[in-house]
């Protein structure tokens, strides 16, 4: 065709949006950046002081208490075998950013998900967002997250809250409009106020669900803190990435394998805490 | 039940309609369209329409209705768990389709308790904590709450069971904490949807009789939504009649039974137990004579005669009665000269009060030949029944 469509400049658009953020918002993201950066330190220095063997034998006595033997056993080789693999700081800052990322992101979705319960035109609004949100490849978050925080953990953190952040909106907002309806009449028939409702009905009751949320959103973490080592997160995801610079293979699955461990026990740890609950 | 009982809620004009264009619907209404033709019409349900009636101080109203005949609707406009769309409830002098939010809320917690068909009790709370739930979101403060719900856990039967969760108890059990739930709150008026349809038909028999008594012993206001025209006859001080979102009759167990207000009612009521229903009071008759306590033997004897009766009921100058004598013995005492008929007083007799069902009149035939007396609670004779009438009201059920 003779006729030239010129190319519709979307990334030119998104640029100077994010220009205009990283401009305008300098001190508000400056802020932020140091708060976050204040907060990592503190839990990294927190977990760094206690000695390996004292952090093994808690996280061995949680497993224990929360699920059973097969777990405290499982937890004190893995944690042992990152120990002795010389990994054991990295696996500490991974975690530290892992627990700030998911605290980050529950303090944010619970109540965007409570407003998406209970309000239908906000859950219209806000489910196709989440549906960008998760589905956007995560490396992408990346590159904004520089001139936002510069290179660094902080930047890692806010890639990893936007995208772990989904599952916990979604499952809040399932949670509790999965509660059953004629319980909801029930507390309006006695007169309970909005607050009241939500407080002592529909939350308690979508607890579950919620943990569940939190579970898929600690998982998603801890993937994306891995790869946010491109952007200077440390942990075991720079490990990694220094694996795949100089083609080690052999350091890169021993941190690979690091992560596993790491996966497998905060799943089976968050998944036992909301199965203990319901069984109550 | 007397007309001079006070009005407890008053309902005026009560419609609803679901869909999104009601006064459409209303005014096809309003030109004689039926439910089924607005609903063709206009895609819009006529779920109530101009329902009229009154709730009395103290009552077990029952609104008894097949299902989609609006009596859930029916029971949930009245504390707006669903909006009517036109109409009047008025409760305590305030009209409840018109409160503020804040004021229904209000309205809620002061007025209604309400008792759910699938119990609606919350899972994470025990049983003492469901009892409470009322209580607790009005504020109340912790001890005296927790006592009252002790106290209507007991009145239903759960002492003990404070500290077990739902699940852990039976369907029965379940719905008497609904019950208790409702009844810590003490609101004025109990609300009770399709209360008992879950529970299996022995545990429902018992649970209508324990309603029965707790609701006499409280005279809590009760309005009662069922399906079963058993129960309704059972329990119900009184009976309103829905069908299609209207109200086809108001009345009494009995006046239900016995004279229908249409075709559909009378359908409905074939097959029931009469002897259940129907009471002492509607098959006696009137005493035809009785001798005054102070009459003597010859004025008894000429009584008796004129009224070819071979007994007779003595009563006093209040009608109160004392007994019986008989012929023979009356006429024995006159030719032995005596002038008092006292000592020829039979007082071993069989008595009734006027409420009570032919179910229980119908053993009493079984001994003496007297006819069965029925008299209030002041022990004064309001008529007397013969087993030939109750027999008679028997075969009519037999007829239908």
């Amino acid at each position: 065709m003779d006729f030239d469509i010129p190319r519709i400049p979307l990334g030119d658009w998104i640029e100077s949006g994010l220009d205009f953020l990283t401009t305008e918002f300098s001190g508000v993201t400056r802020a932020i950046s140091r708060g976050t950066q204040s907060g990592i330190n503190l839990l990294n220095d927190g977990l760094m002081w206690l000695p390996e063997w004292a952090l093994i034998a808690l996280v061995v006595l949680l497993c224990w208490k929360v699920s059973g033997r097969r777990l405290a056993l499982g937890g004190l080789i893995g944690l042992a075998l990152i120990w002795n693999l010389g990994l054991w700081n990295p696996m500490i800052q991974t975690l530290t950013l892992v627990v700030i990322a998911t605290l980050v992101a529950i303090v944010i979705a619970l109540p965007l998900g409570i407003l998406a319960a209970v309000s239908d035109r906000f859950y219209r609004v806000i489910m196709p967002i989440l549906d960008f949100m998760q589905t956007m490849p995560a490396f992408v978050y990346l590159i904004p997250a520089i001139p936002f925080f510069g290179i660094g953990s902080v930047s890692g953190i806010f890639a990893t809250v936007i995208f772990s952040m989904p599952p916990a909106i979604r499952f809040t907002t399932l949670g509790i409009r999965q509660v059953p309806k004629d319980l909801i009449e029930a507390a309006d028939a006695y007169g309970s106020t909005r607050s009241q409702k939500l407080i002592k009905v529909q939350l308690p009751l979508s607890l579950p669900t919620l943990m569940g949320g939190i579970n898929q959103t600690i998982m998603l973490a801890l993937s994306m803190v891995v790869i946010a080592a491109m952007i200077g997160a440390n942990g075991l995801g720079s490990e990694v990435w220094r694996a795949i610079q100089r083609l080690r293979p052999g350091e890169g699955f021993e941190a690979g394998i690091a992560v596993v461990i790491m996966a497998m026990l905060l799943d089976r740890l968050t998944q036992s805490l909301s199965g203990g609950k319901k069984t109550k | 039940m007397t007309d001079t009982q006070q009005t407890k809620i008053q309902v005026r004009n009560l419609s609803k309609v679901f869909g999104d264009d009601a006064k459409k619907a209303l005014k096809l209404r309003d030109e004689g369209l039926n439910r089924a033709q607005i609903l063709e019409k206009t895609g819009q349900t006529l779920g109530l329409s101009n329902i009229n009636f009154d709730v009395r101080e103290g009552e077990l109203l029952v609104i008894m209705g097949l299902s989609g005949s609006g009596k859930s609707t029916l029971i949930r406009c009245l504390n707006r768990l669903i909006e009517p769309t036109e109409g009047d409830i008025i409760i305590g002098g305030e009209n409840i389709p018109q409160l503020s939010d804040k004021a229904l809320l209000h309205c809620r917690r002061r007025h209604f308790s309400m008792v759910f068909q699938n119990f609606a009790l919350f899972p994470h709370r025990t049983v003492q904590m469901n009892a409470e739930y009322g209580l607790e979101i009005r504020g109340i403060d912790k001890a005296e709450r927790a006592e009252k719900a002790k106290s209507s856990l007991k009145q239903v039967g759960l002492e003990g069971w404070e500290h077990a969760y739902p699940n852990q108890l039976s369907g029965g059990m379940q719905q008497r904490v609904g019950l208790a739930r409702a009844l810590a709150n003490d609101s004025s008026v109990l609300l009770m949807d399709e209360a008992f349809s879950a529970l299996d038909p022995l545990i429902r028999r018992d649970m209508q009789q324990e309603l029965i008594e707790l609701q006499h012993r409280m005279k809590k206001t009760t309005i009662f939504i069922t399906h079963d025209l058993d129960e309704a006859l059972n329990i119900g001080d009184r009976i309103i009649l829905l069908r299609d979102g209207e109200i086809v009759q108001i009345g009494t167990p009995e006046e239900v039974l016995t004279q229908p207000a249409d075709d559909y009612v009378a359908r409905f009521t074939e097959g029931v137990d009469r002897s259940r229903v129907v009471t002492a009071r509607r098959v006696m008759r009137p005493v035809r004579a009785t001798a005054r306590h102070d009459d003597g033997p010859r004025t008894v004897l000429r009584k008796m005669s004129e009224n070819a009766l071979d007994s007779i009921y003595v009563v006093d100058r209040e009608r109160r009665l004392l007994g019986i004598v008989e012929a023979d013995g009356v006429d024995e005492a006159a030719k032995a000269g005596k002038d008092s008929i006292h000592e020829l007083l039979i007082t071993d007799f069989p008595r009734i009060g006027p409420d009570e069902p032919l179910a229980t009149l119908y053993p009493m035939f079984h001994g003496k030949s007297y006819p069965v007396a029925v008299i209030d609670d002041q022990q004064r004779l309001l008529g007397v029944v013969v087993k030939g009438a109750v027999l008679e009201q028997l075969a009519q059920t037999g007829e239908q």
